[in-house]
């Protein structure tokens, strides 16, 4: 009990910037890719998932859609917005999602 | 204390309490648990408020909205064609009390910069640590001359949705067959680049369908629109002579309007007599953003794309329709980026920390049939000097050599957009 208060007293008085991590630049591009496959990522309609992809295979659909080798409607003109380093960083973060 | 900004004022206070001082309690407290308030809660500020929760879980998050529901513009094309409802397009404010925003249903009416606090209607005042405006746009009232209130009534712009998308809606349910739909479409800068022409679209198909003797004609103050030949290729093959398109260089701007006689009058004097008038007046930044002091003499509010922070009055982010930010358009799925990026920026600026460059995208669907759409898209950044940019090579809109069923396959796409842009901005 006396513990715990303490505890919520430390959390009270830590201070922001230690508490608040910075939000990275993948986390962004991974957070505006929501526009179409849903908050979570999970897809919509006929919109696909991003959750539960292995690394490589994102990382290659996405170079292939930039390179156009793999037809699209709209992500091949997305993804040639996005270097190469890029879609490895994205495709590492979308696999890491629960 | 002399000229010191807020940062060095922080690091000062962090220094005092080091050093051991009474009464740093309060300045810890305000530290561990920032306020930031946001005026606007359509696409950018109500994505912004579900961001800045998301990621900072400990900020005070304060959505300033007066209205207890949002209606979107995409889509509101559709309800003039007879294929969506109003209450398809019309989002509550649930989910975001469900996120731990706490809502005001208020409007907004000062902004005290050195003070750092909003003044509401109804008389509460909101303090701020950083303040986040998303205001949108108003029509230019005037604009146009003779175009006011009063004439919105009889000639409904709709570019603001909700009942002028009604009222215009009913007009063309009214109106006999064989009669004339005039369109007035304003210069850039405006509100949805590829609107006006899906709009031009979706009324097109309900007259096709309901009173095929009908006509559209739409004036416009510009040679050349966002998607040109898409739209002009799909008309030709949907809507054949039905639609007529007339540019500024052919007397297209339209500079006075006569609500009681129906009448739009052009720059050179041509007077066009309408069954239905459809009058998208041009328009700026929203009323806070511009008594606030946010917006420059363009009506709309420089910003630095890094940040979306204001660069006329700092610790003050505008992001959406509201912003500079060509080449970026003003769309709600670019606002929904900005609320973002500017939560991003916001909760580094919070903690002291230089905010990170952050890419983001843009993409807009546009109907011209029920099974027939078009996109365009774009990569976003910026550069050193804070101006938006688009990345080279990106985007851009949808092939013009396309079979059918690509169209259909954009449309089918559309629906999915639309479902998972409101829904990450309101669900």
């Amino acid at each position: 009990m006396r513990k715990s208060a303490i505890l919520a007293g430390l959390v009270l008085a830590m201070p922001f910037a230690a508490s608040a991590q910075s939000v990275t630049p993948t986390q962004v591009m991974a957070a505006t890719c929501a526009g179409c496959h849903g908050s979570e990522l999970t897809g919509a309609g006929g919109v696909p998932s991003l959750r539960g992809q292995q690394k490589d295979y994102l990382e290659r659909t996405l170079n292939d859609f930039k390179s156009g080798q793999r037809p699209a409607t709209v992500m091949n003109r997305l993804a040639k917005g996005y270097s190469p380093e890029q879609i490895a960083e994205l495709a590492q973060y979308l696999a890491g999602l629960k | 204390m002399g000229r010191i900004d807020r940062r060095g004022f922080l690091k000062l206070a962090g220094a005092t309490t080091l050093a051991g001082a009474v009464g740093a309690p309060y300045v810890a407290r305000a530290q561990a648990a920032p306020k930031v308030v946001i005026v606007g809660g359509g696409f950018g500020g109500a994505s912004a408020a579900k961001a800045l929760r998301r990621w900072a879980p400990s900020i005070q998050v304060t959505l300033v909205e007066a209205k207890r529901s949002f209606v979107t513009c995409p889509y509101s094309n559709l309800v003039l064609a007879g294929w969506r409802t109003m209450e398809q397009i019309t989002f509550g404010y649930d989910g975001l009390a469900k996120a731990g925003v706490t809502m005001a249903h208020d409007t907004a009416t000062a902004i005290d910069a050195a003070g750092k606090t909003v003044s509401l209607a109804g008389g509460q005042s909101l303090a701020y640590d950083r303040l986040i405006v998303s205001p949108g746009i108003d029509i230019k009232w005037g604009a146009i001359s003779g175009y006011d209130e009063a004439a919105a009534q009889k000639m409904p712009h709709a570019w603001l949705p909700g009942e002028q998308t009604v009222l215009l809606r009913k007009q063309l349910e009214a109106m006999p067959d064989g009669g004339v739909v005039m369109m007035a479409i304003p210069a850039n800068p405006f509100r949805c680049p590829p609107g006006p022409y899906e709009r031009i679209s979706m009324i097109a198909a309900y007259l096709k369908q309901a009173k095929p003797k009908s006509k559209l004609i739409a004036l416009d103050a510009k040679d050349a629109f966002s998607k040109k030949p898409l739209f002009e290729d799909g008309w030709k093959k949907l809507y054949g002579d039905m639609v007529e398109w007339v540019a500024l260089s052919k007397d297209g701007q339209v500079s006075k309007v006569d609500p009681a006689a129906m009448t739009l009058e052009t720059q050179l004097g041509t007077v066009h007599k309408a069954a239905v008038a459809n009058v998208i007046c041009p328009h700026y930044a929203g009323r806070i953003a511009r008594d606030g002091g946010l917006a420059d003499g363009s009506g709309w509010c420089p910003i630095d794309a890094r940040t979306f922070e204001s660069k006329l009055i700092k610790d003050i982010h505008v992001i959406g329709d509201a912003t500079i930010a060509a080449p970026a358009p003003k769309s709600g799925f670019v606002a929904n980026s900005m609320g973002k990026v500017a939560a991003a920026a916001a909760i580094d600026m919070l903690a002291g920390r230089e905010p990170s460059a952050k890419t983001w995208v843009n993409t807009c669907y546009s109907h011209i049939a029920k099974d027939y759409a078009i996109s365009v898209a774009g990569v976003f950044s910026a550069d050193a000097n804070g101006a938006v940019v688009e990345i080279k090579d990106s985007g851009g809109v949808s092939p013009r050599e396309a079979a059918d069923e690509f169209r259909r396959q954009e449309a089918i796409y559309a629906d999915s957009w639309y479902d998972s842009i409101t829904k990450d901005t309101w669900a």
